[in-house]
C-alpha cells in the first residue's frame, strides 16, 4: 500500500491536521493519521444488531462461533414490532437464543424502539466513538458526535466476530450553520433546504459547525443527522456541546467518560456548505428521492393526500407528538385522509400518553400505532396501496418505499404533515387557520 | 481481476428499494431474486443471463443497507460498473463478492447489449463493441482479495469464525 520509496530513512509521521471524522477513524484504526483515499480497518466501539439479521433465509447471518466483544454489542427488535408474521417472530426467537448464548444484551418487545432511538435513550451513542449498525439511518447518532453509519448486514456479522470492519476514508464537507429556525419550522425543513442548495454529498462526510448548531434542539439535530442518509453522506457529525453533554448526563453518562471528536485547526475540508437557519421555510420533497426534488410546501399545488404519516427514527420523537397534538387539538383529520403516528420507542409512547398527546391525536381521528420501523419502509402499520399518495415525516420517499410501487411518497416536516392531514392536501403549515 | 460480459443499462439514482424491495424480505434467495427491479423494469430477471454486467449512472444503489449484492450475484451478474456508487451498495458489493467498479462517465459510453471488459485492478473499463474506454477507481489489493475470496461469509468461514453452511443454525 505504501507509496514511499524503499531504502530511505524512516518516514516522518504524517502530522496533517485531521477533521473530526478523520480523528475517530484514526483512533479506531490505531493509525497516527489518515487521509482521504486510505482504507482503514476500524474497531467498533458499539455494534447494534437488528432482528432483521435473523430472518429466515437471511443473506447476512451465519451462527458465530466466537463474539469479539459481547459487552459492546446490543440487539434491538425494531423493524417489525410486534411481529407482523411468523417469519419475524421466528427471527426474534433466533436473536434471543444468540444473545443468551453469548451474553449479549437485547431489547425485547415491550422495552423496544427503533434502534437509533434506543441508542439515544440509553446513552449508547457517545461523543468521539464509532457505532455501526445494519441500517442506513444509523447516521442519526451523528447528532451525539458519534461516527455512526449503516453498514451491510453481512458486515455486522463480521463486526460481531472480528470487532471491526473496513472503511475508505472519504473527503469531508464542513456545514456551517448560522441563525435559528423560525417558529413552526423544523429540522426536516433545514435538511431539505440544505439538500435543495447543495444536492448530494456524494459519499463525503458532513461535519456540522457554526453558531447555528447551538440554536438547534437535539431533536432537530437528530432529524437532520438521520436525513443525511438521503443525500448519500458517509459519516455525519455534529459537535459535542452542552446540549449533548446534558442529555447524556441525564442518562448516566458523565462528562469526562468520553472524548469528543474535534477537528484540528487547519483541517482540510473538501467544501464548505452554508445555511442560515433563519431563512428556512417549510419544504417538501416530491416523490422519488430528495436530491433535485425539494420545493416549498406552499408550492406543492393541489395534492390530495390519502395518508399522512409521522414516525420513524427521524421524526417519531416526543417533540413530534407534541407538535401533532398541539395542531390537532380542537381540529379533525380531513375526511378521506388518514393520519398515522408511530412513536420511535416505548419510552416515547409512554411519555406521549402521559402528556395527553395520544388522546389529542386519537380524538382528532388519528391512529397511534406501537413503536416500529413499520410504515416507514412499507412493512406494516400503514402500508400504501396502488395509486395512493402519502405525505410523510419519516425518512425516505423512494418509489415503492411505503408499499405499492404505484404509490406516491412526499416528505415533509411533522408540522407540515399534520397540518396537511387536517387540510386533506399538502399545505404550508403556516396557512392553517387559527 | 478481469470481468467480461453483456451490458444492461439502468441510469441514475437506482435505489436500494428497486434493487431489493421490501416484499422480498425473508424469502428464499431464488424467490427473492424475482423481485429485483420489479418496480422499474418488470420482467428483467427473466432476460438477464449469468455473466451479464449492470451499468449504472450516478449514485447507483443509494438508500438502504439491504444486501442487494447477494441477489445480483444469485442472478449471475458478473459485475456492476457505474458513474458513481452509494457507498453502502459498494461495501455490500465487495462484501458479497460482487465486483464493483466506480467509473465516472461510463454510462455515456455504453449502450444496452454492448460487451464490456472491466479490469478491477487497473480501473479500466473497455467497451469491446465500440472500442471506447474509461478509467475508473482501481480497487486496492485489500478489496480485490476480499472479492477473490468470495466475500465476507466465505472469509469468516475459512477463518473458523462462523458455522459452516451445512451445519444447522
Amino acid at each position: 500500500m505504501s507509496k514511499r520509496p524503499l531504502g530511505h530513512t524512516p518516514p516522518v509521521p504524517d502530522l496533517r491536521p485531521l477533521t473530526a471524522v478523520e480523528r475517530i477513524l484514526a483512533r479506531t484504526s490505531g493509525s497516527p493519521s489518515v487521509k482521504p483515499g486510505d482504507i482503514v480497518v476500524c474497531a467498533a466501539d458499539r455494534a447494534v444488531l437488528l432482528e432483521t439479521l435473523f430472518m429466515p433465509n437471511s443473506l447476512n447471518w451465519r451462527d458465530p462461533l466466537v463474539v469479539a466483544a459481547p459487552e459492546q454489542a446490543i440487539v434491538v427488535f425494531d423493524h417489525g414490532v410486534p411481529a407482523p408474521s411468523p417469519a419475524e417472530a421466528g427471527a426474534m426467537t433466533r436473536a434471543r437464543t444468540f444473545c443468551e448464548r453469548f451474553g449479549i444484551e437485547y431489547v425485547d418487545v415491550g422495552s423496544h424502539g427503533i434502534s437509533h432511538q434506543i441508542v439515544a435513550e440509553r446513552g449508547l451513542a457517545r461523543p468521539g466513538e464509532l457505532l455501526l449498525c445494519s441500517d442506513s439511518h444509523t447516521c442519526a447518532s451523528g447528532a451525539f458526535n458519534t461516527a455512526a453509519r449503516g453498514v451491510g448486514g453481512l458486515e455486522m456479522l463480521q463486526v460481531v466476530v472480528t470487532g471491526g470492519t473496513w472503511f475508505v476514508v472519504q473527503p469531508t464537507v464542513l456545514v456551517e450553520l448560522t441563525g435559528a429556525l423560525a417558529d413552526g419550522v423544523e429540522g426536516k425543513d433545514a435538511f431539505l433546504a440544505l439538500a435543495s442548495a447543495y444536492g448530494s454529498a456524494d459519499n463525503r462526510n458532513l461535519e456540522f459547525s457554526g453558531p447555528g448548531v447551538a440554536a438547534l434542539s437535539l431533536h432537530d439535530r437528530r432529524t437532520i443527522a438521520t436525513q443525511c442518509a438521503e443525500i448519500n453522506a458517509e459519516f455525519v457529525l455534529f459537535p459535542c456541546d452542552a446540549t449533548v453533554e446534558d442529555y447524556l448526563a441525564d442518562r448516566g453518562v458523565e462528562r469526562g467518560s468520553y472524548a469528543p471528536a474535534v477537528a484540528d485547526p487547519g483541517a482540510a475540508y473538501d467544501a464548505v456548505w452554508r445555511l442560515d437557519l433563519s431563512t428556512v421555510t417549510p419544504q417538501v420533497a416530491t416523490p422519488g428521492a430528495v436530491v433535485g426534488n425539494v420545493i416549498a410546501a406552499a408550492d406543492a399545488g393541489d395534492v390530495h393526500l390519502d395518508q399522512c404519516f409521522v414516525g420513524s427514527c427521524a421524526n417519531g420523537h416526543l417533540e413530534d407528538f407534541a407538535v401533532a397534538a398541539e395542531l390537532l387539538r380542537g381540529r379533525q383529520v380531513a375526511r378521506g385522509t388518514r393520519l398515522i403516528v408511530t412513536p420511535a420507542s416505548q419510552q416515547v409512547y409512554l411519555a406521549a400518553v402521559r402528556a395527553g398527546h395520544v388522546a389529542d391525536i386519537v380524538e382528532a381521528g388519528g391512529v397511534v400505532t406501537p413503536s416500529t420501523c413499520g410504515a416507514c419502509f412499507g412493512y406494516h402499520m400503514g402500508v400504501l396501496g396502488d395509486g395512493e399518495t402519502c405525505l410523510t415525516a419519516s425518512t425516505r420517499n423512494f418509489k415503492g418505499r411505503m408499499g405499492s410501487p404505484e404509490a406516491q411518497v412526499w416528505l415533509g416536516s411533522t408540522r407540515t404533515v399534520v397540518a396537511s392531514a387536517i387540510a386533506g392536501r399538502i399545505v404550508d403549515p403556516r396557512e392553517l387557520a387559527p | 481481476m478481469i470481468v467480461e460480459g453483456r451490458a444492461w443499462c439502468f441510469g441514475d439514482d437506482i435505489n436500494s428499494d428497486l434493487l431489493y424491495p421490501q416484499a422480498a424480505f425473508g424469502l428464499p434467495l431464488d424467490e427473492a431474486v424475482r423481485y429485483v427491479f420489479r418496480a422499474n423494469r418488470p420482467g428483467w430477471v427473466d432476460e438477464v443471463q449469468p455473466g451479464d454486467i449492470i451499468v449504472g449512472g450516478c449514485n447507483f444503489g443509494m438508500g438502504s443497507a439491504r444486501t442487494a449484492g447477494a441477489l445480483l450475484r444469485r442472478l449471475g451478474i458478473a459485475a456492476c460498473v457505474a458513474d458513481s456508487f452509494a457507498s453502502l451498495f459498494f461495501r455490500n458489493g465487495v462484501n458479497t463478492g460482487l465486483p464493483v467498479l466506480s467509473c465516472p462517465g461510463i454510462s455515456a459510453l455504453v449502450a444496452e447489449g454492448d460487451r464490456l471488459r472491466l479490469d478491477l485492478a487497473t480501473g479500466i473499463a473497455l467497451n469491446l463493441s465500440t472500442g471506447a474506454d474509461a478509467e475508473g477507481a482501481a480497487l486496492p489489493p485489500e478489496l480485490l482479495a476480499t472479492l477473490a475470496g468470495g466475500g465476507v461469509l466465505a472469509s469468516l468461514e475459512r477463518r473458523g469464525l462462523i458455522a459452516p453452511l451445512s451445519s444447522p443454525v
